[in-house]
């Protein structure tokens, strides 16, 4: 009897988990074989499935479909994870090893704390309406859709064919999400040991909502304002390929706002404040540069020739601009130091970021160059010079790097490293240093900056009347690791 | 008796202790220190930030010797220590009241 039972119980499971086979209607028309081998050639191809089907109107007769014409194709789909889980790894642990080596050891705690909070925290907004805010199509051009992927509704394991012919839409929703998650992370460099917890929680919520999310829709929705690329009615025709304006401008330059707001560190400059371990900094700096092949050549959205040309031109910065950085301090200072190695690393991956799928190789070693240069100028005489307490130079790597980048995309973005270039931006991309492109990328770095700077010092405030910006002196004193978590990072 | 103390640096510690070895010293107290003399810090660069760095490294030697060991223990100490550049230490020698082994109760020179 309980033999016959647990057979019966097996058979409603097994009729339970196999999926029905597709209703089709009897007269649904065959597919031919030329129609199934061109399907299956756009996967090699990365193109759409969908193209041999359509017949001279441009319109695919009802009911026909190939077996991958709206499938998710193994390749670009397990290439797509991985970038996910490298960009989230850049976060965790790559950039709190990064801040939290530079900070002092009463405070490491305080920046991984901070860095997890955020990866919860962004993950529920995301999930939430985040997610539909960014990339719902059928939104208007400056503000987007909370509904119609709200709490991930209908992102399935079918490819959103608005971003990638290839990868399942529910793994673009979580590869963008990594994003999500760094952007705001990489502001905590600038408050770092001295601002509250519960502060940085509710200025991070609001943030996303304001910043992050209007400005991800506006440059990479599928009819954002200022996506350059892909809509054709683009008010403002820039493009970013990884992030320059979303990701770095954005975050840099918040950042700079805020820590002005908050002011100094207690004792800043007066006590020394060395880096409490620059060995955890170099992991994390190598962390970060590994990571970012998820972060660019992941944002073709596909295994294609772009993401290949993102991953050399990535290289090329990171590696010019860590050289070119530690050889000025070389020359100016009289040392080649490990922090400068590591910070070139990151400010020529950052530079790179906006670039990286439009441009060649020669262009990334120019980039390579400007970006071991410029940031460091930054780093190194600005903030002396304007006295302003950016602890771990967030404003000087991300803020003046990203702008860096998103100036020299316009300028070094060439239809011979990517083919897409010539679908709607034609006349903005002329294969010259000084093309019309370029008036375009500065008017998206003017947005950003606006918006950034407004925003910021709107939800500062808000932020400081609600729960207050900043900890007692005696915690800030003591160390935010024992007075805000209730551990401290070493023991003994 | 009397107590030496020698502040030196800390790559002679090994050198100081085979010195103190052969002239039949059987123990020592050491520890890392920090502090500066007349050689002062240095500076230390993180980006835009420069730190002076006043306190340097030094080990403490500190062994208590029967009043006539005395010379003969600084001595030692200088020849095994001493690299002749700015930051070689210092000996400091202080006479002691009383010393006590625990274990036996033992009292005077025959303690240390």
């Amino acid at each position: 009897m309980k033999k016959l039972f647990n057979t019966l119980l097996l058979a409603v499971l097994a009729l339970a988990v196999v999926p029905a086979a597709p209703l089709r209607a009897a007269d649904a028309p065959a597919p031919s074989l030329e129609q199934r081998i061109a399907s299956l050639e756009a996967y090699v191809n990365n193109t759409d499935p969908t193209a041999p089907l359509k017949d001279k109107d441009g319109k695919i007769p009802d009911g026909l479909a190939t077996p991958t014409s709206a499938a998710a194709g193994p390749g670009h789909n397990g290439f797509q994870m991985v970038c996910a889980a490298l960009v989230l790894f850049m976060t965790l642990p790559g950039l709190f090893l990064f801040y939290g080596g530079l900070v002092r050891k009463k405070n490491m705690l305080s920046v991984v704390a901070q860095c997890f909070g955020i990866a919860g925290l962004v993950t529920i907004l995301w999930y939430l309406f985040g997610y539909s805010f960014v990339f719902a199509d059928g939104a208007k051009a400056w503000i987007g859709d909370f509904s119609k992927f709200a709490m991930l509704k209908d992102v399935g394991p079918g490819p959103n064919t608005n971003y990638a012919y290839w990868v399942s839409h529910s793994v673009f929703s979580m590869y963008q999400l990594m994003f999500a998650i760094i952007t705001p992370a990489l502001i905590l460099g600038a408050i770092a040991e001295r601002m509250k917890f519960s502060a940085v929680l509710l200025f991070v919520g609001i943030w996303m909502v304001v910043v992050y999310f209007p400005l991800a829709h506006w440059v990479w929705g599928v009819n954002g304002a200022m996506n350059g690329v892909w809509n054709a009615d683009a008010k403002i025709k820039a493009i970013d390929f990884a992030g320059g304006t979303v990701v770095h401008m954005s975050s840099g330059w918040s950042a700079l706002i805020l820590c002005l707001i908050l002011g100094p560190r207690i004792g800043h400059p007066k006590e020394p404040m060395q880096p409490h371990s620059m060995t955890m900094c170099a992991i994390g700096t190598g962390m970060l540069w590994v990571g970012w092949y998820g972060f660019n050549a992941g944002s073709a959205v596909a295994a294609d020739g772009i993401a290949a040309n993102a991953f050399m031109t990535t290289t090329i910065a990171a590696a010019v601009a860590s050289f070119v950085w530690a050889l000025l301090e070389w020359v100016l200072r009289g040392k080649p130091s490990i922090l400068g190695f590591c910070s070139g690393a990151v400010a020529g991956l950052v530079v790179v970021t906006p670039a990286c799928g439009f441009i060649t190789a020669g262009g990334s070693f120019a980039i390579g160059i400007l970006a071991g240069l410029v940031p460091f100028l930054a780093c190194a005489y600005l903030k002396p010079a304007f006295k302003y307490d950016d602890a771990l130079d967030t404003f000087g790597v991300h803020a003046v790097g990203g702008t860096l980048g998103a100036i020299l995309t316009g300028m070094l973005a060439r239809n011979s490293a990517n083919g897409n270039l010539a679908t709607n931006l034609k006349a903005q991309v002329t294969d010259t240093l000084f093309q019309p492109l370029l008036v375009e990328q500065l008017k998206a770095v003017v947005v950003t900056l606006v918006l950034s700077i407004v925003a910021t010092v709107i939800i500062a405030f808000i932020v400081k009347a609600v729960v207050g910006l900043r900890p007692t002196e005696e915690v800030e004193r003591t160390g935010l690791d024992v007075s805000e978590h209730g551990e401290e990072a070493y023991h003994g | 008796m009397k107590k030496i103390e020698a502040i030196v640096k800390p790559f002679k510690l090994e050198e100081v202790k085979d010195a103190l070895h052969e002239v039949g010293i059987e123990g020592m107290t050491v520890s890392e220190v920090k502090g500066f003399g007349r050689q002062k810090g240095h500076t230390e660069i993180y980006r835009g930030s420069e730190y002076t760095v006043d306190f340097l490294p030094k080990i403490k030697v500190e062994v208590v010797v029967a009043d006539g060991k005395a010379a003969e223990v600084t001595a030692a100490i200088i020849k095994a220590a001493k690299t002749g550049k700015i930051g070689d230490g210092k000996i400091f020698v202080s006479t002691v009241e009383e010393a006590i082994r625990i274990r036996t109760e033992e009292k005077g020179e025959s303690a240390v």
